[in-house]
């Protein structure tokens, strides 16, 4: 084998394209996993993980001189010091807003797998079903069915903390034992289900940080930092750096090139099938070509469908995947930033030790079962009850003393939470070629098109309606709902792009990922996503990626790819 | 010298960046702008730490003073504030020993704690006073980087820009967290029913 062909090709290192390098090098598979950004070796190069506020410069927080530098990631949190140069730049790689969108990108090896919120739950049997009962955008071509053993296989090997519920709406999976919920909580969830009749359950927050060890793979179970996004030197949460590129490593079949920007997918149109990706070395600016039996597309839900746009365009202008007319559209986030809080009394004779990396998970109740609302789908809620620390206002206090004895004591339990809603697939949400602007590599960048649109924001009105009476029906006090301002990408959750489907006239990729017109090219990031549920999707890339790859492998041995 | 400063040499020299363990990591952050280069003195630094330690004065455990709280605000008011908080701070600066000598004939540093106390306790009430009449109650609980370039609109008034300084300087230092809050660095467990008596400190983060 010459040294620039391989058995596969694996474009990004993050959540998914982690997934695909273990799951293809294991299988026997020769694979290059190409990724764009720079090394990041486990635990060694996590140079934050062991710093506290008080080693940062600014104590942490972001700069105006940063602010004006990174003009998007400054919108939300991700501009900070203990993250620094974690978050792609703007200005090296800047894309047009034809409408607001807020694309928080992690260009290193790893991808945004160091950088997640780390909760992991099933789509439902219904989230599968909707948009054909619906006559919503196209069907999905699987059914929960034919990922349930997926999720099965890839919980084990991830690690999900969570409990067994026995919710229709979240489907249980293989869980280590959760992250317990605090006293008030646990007693704010009793409460609930007594004022709802059953029907609002406040559970665990599923997790992918491990609550026992991983000796298999060298992770101790979670140290209850809550430091997960500088990297985690105990192997607590899921990444690639922590579980699956050891795993691809040790077996010997896998070649890591950093600094590689895939350009394109190279493609025989006689053949029908790619022959390999051509890249762009970030450092030298060198093109190279690398060739492959089959290539797997993970480089996140936007750029893995820029790389289609960019492939194959003597052959279809808008390039690989674009004759069905659907490839860039359909572009999905959940939009959030809305919820409520709240104060409860008593429970001053308590408190809590260690800072979880997860809360409690209220799962969707609207349009479902009995329930049928003004729009389509539903949301749930992430939140979490604590006592107030010092940043809290004491109103009769000034200064000196008795305020540094006020606020150095904890406060009043609050409790608080934040709707994550589904958003529906559009054709005219959509992103394309920029080929006016260009990134720091000369290459053509994307330009976003995505609102929300009538069902997001009348469900937006129950999202925050929703919280406000289940805290106040719960005996709360001083209930406050809140809206903040939300644009897509917000939610880090792009999805769509290069949907799969049934027919290759109305889908860019079929039942096993694959892109129509090269059947051994699969999507298995965000991209792939026909609907977007409300829930977190990474761990269905990850159930799609591993079911995927075991697809791919057999048909390889059949000779069909 | 420091390592960064070596790597500085090398590549002023050889034209070429090191690739070294610093390039393979989390990026470190911008050293905060010196003292000297934000425009303060020692001095400022100094008067800073006492007007922070009557904010938040050493008691059982220590205060403002011994986190060194001023040297770290003016890193904070040159490099995180917007040039028109900037601009109120700096005045405010100088404002604090106007109020002094108005109210005691002294310059505030040779004021008894207390009439430093009383002093600005009189500054925060008008500072509050202020804020709210604008819609800027809750600036004091706001994080230091929080306007943004663009935004127009009043700006807190100095005090309150000291207090949130005072604030935030001082529960985010070492000093603050551990000896006057708790902190534990790796809890290794989450128990979400432990007892509280009164008195017991909260957590830091």
């Amino acid at each position: 084998m010459a040294n620039n062909e391989y058995d596969a090709i694996v474009v990004g290192s993050g959540i998914s394209g982690g997934m695909a390098a273990k799951e293809l090098t294991e299988k026997g598979l020769k694979v290059l996993m190409l990724e764009r950004g720079r090394n990041i070796e486990h635990i060694k190069d996590y140079t934050n993980a062991h710093k506290e506020a008080w080693n940062y410069p600014h104590r942490d927080l972001p700069t105006q001189k940063r602010k004006q530098e990174e003009p998007v990631i400054q919108r939300d949190y991700p501009l900070n010091e203990s993250t620094n140069g974690m978050w792609a730049s703007h200005q090296d790689s800047p894309y047009v807003e034809k409408k607001r969108f807020d694309w928080y990108r992690g260009y290193h090896v790893g991808g945004r797998s160091l950088l997640w919120g780390r909760q992991s739950y099933r789509l439902n049997e219904e989230d599968f079903l909707a948009n054909a009962k619906e006559g919503i955008a196209v069907d999905w071509p699987i059914r929960y069915e034919d990922l349930a053993p997926w999720y099965d296989y890839v919980e084990r090997f991830a690690g999900i903390s969570g409990s067994r519920d026995g919710l229709d709406v979240l489907p249980d999976g293989q869980f280590l034992p959760p992250i317990p919920l605090n006293v008030v909580e646990k007693e704010v969830a009793q409460r609930l289900q007594k004022a709802f009749g059953g029907t609002r359950h406040l559970i665990h927050g599923r997790s992918a940080n491990i609550t026992e060890p991983k000796p298999e793979q060298n992770r101790v179970n979670c140290q209850y930092r809550n430091k997960c996004w500088l990297g985690c030197p105990f192997g607590g949460y899921f990444s690639t750096q922590s579980s699956t590129l050891p795993l691809a490593m040790k077996t010997g079949n896998l070649t890591l090139r950093p600094f590689s920007i895939v350009t394109r997918v190279l493609y025989d149109k006689d053949k029908k099938r790619a022959t390999g990706v051509e890249i762009l070395d970030s450092e030298t600016n060198q093109t190279y070509v690398f060739k492959s039996k089959i290539v797997f597309l993970n480089a996140s839900a936007l750029n893995s469908t820029w790389m289609l746009m960019n492939s194959a365009t003597d052959v279809w202008e808008g390039g690989l995947g674009s004759s069905s007319g659907e490839l860039g559209h359909n572009i999905m986030d959940h939009h959030f930033r809305v919820g409520a809080s709240a104060e409860v009394e008593g429970f001053d004779d308590k408190y809590y030790y260690g800072r979880r990396p997860s809360g409690f998970y209220i799962p969707r109740f609207r349009n479902w079962h009995d329930d049928k609302r003004n729009y389509l789908r539903g949301f749930g809620y992430q939140g979490s009850a604590s006592r107030d620390g010092w940043n809290r206002n004491i109103a009769e206090m000034g200064i000196g003393a008795g305020l540094k004895d006020a606020i150095t004591e904890p406060g009043t339990w609050r409790i608080g939470m934040t709707a994550f809603g589904e958003m529906l697939p559009h054709h005219d949400n959509r992103i394309y070629l920029n080929k006016d602007k260009k990134d720091k590599w000369g290459l053509p960048v994307l330009e976003m098109d995505v609102e929300i649109k009538e069902n997001e924001i009348a469900m937006r009105k129950d999202m925050k309606d929703d919280a406000v009476e289940m805290f106040e029906r719960a005996g709360l006090k001083n209930v406050n709902g809140y809206e903040g301002d939300y644009a897509p990408g917000m939610g880090i959750h792009e999805m769509g792009g290069a949907r799969m489907g049934r027919d290759p006239k109305t889908s860019v990729t079929n039942k096993f990922n694959q892109v129509w017109d090269a059947p051994n090219v699969f999507m298995t990031d965000g991209a792939c996503m026909t609907s977007a549920s409300c829930v977190n999707p990474s761990l269905t890339y990850l159930a799609l990626t591993a079911r995927a790859a075991s697809y791919a492998v057999e048909e390889l041995k059949k000779r069909n790819l | 010298m420091e390592r960064r400063d070596i790597l500085k040499l090398i590549t002023a020299a050889t034209g070429v960046a090191m690739v070294g363990a610093d390039a393979f990591a989390w990026d470190k952050a911008p050293e905060a702008t010196s003292a000297k280069d934000a425009g303060f003195t020692t001095e400022d630094i100094s008067l800073l730490n006492e007007i922070g330690e009557t904010i938040i004065p050493a008691t059982d455990s220590p205060g403002a003073k011994a986190a060194n709280v001023g040297a770290t605000m003016v890193g904070l008011v040159a490099d995180c504030y917007t040039p028109p908080e900037q601009a109120e701070f700096r005045q405010g600066l100088k404002a604090i020993d106007v109020e002094s000598k108005a109210a005691f004939s002294k310059p505030f540093l040779l004021l008894s704690a207390t009439q430093r106390h009383e002093l600005l306790t009189k500054l925060d009430s008008i500072a509050k006073a202020q804020d709210e009449k604008v819609g800027l109650g809750w600036a004091v609980h706001q994080k230091p980087s929080h306007r943004n370039m663009e935004d127009k609109g009043p700006v807190p008034h100095y005090f309150t820009l000291m207090k949130q300084l005072t604030l935030f300087c001082f529960f985010t230092s070492e000093v603050g967290a551990t000896k006057a809050l708790r902190y534990v660095s790796i809890p290794g467990k989450y128990d979400g029913d432990m007892p509280y008596q009164k008195g017991d400190r909260a957590w830091a983060t």
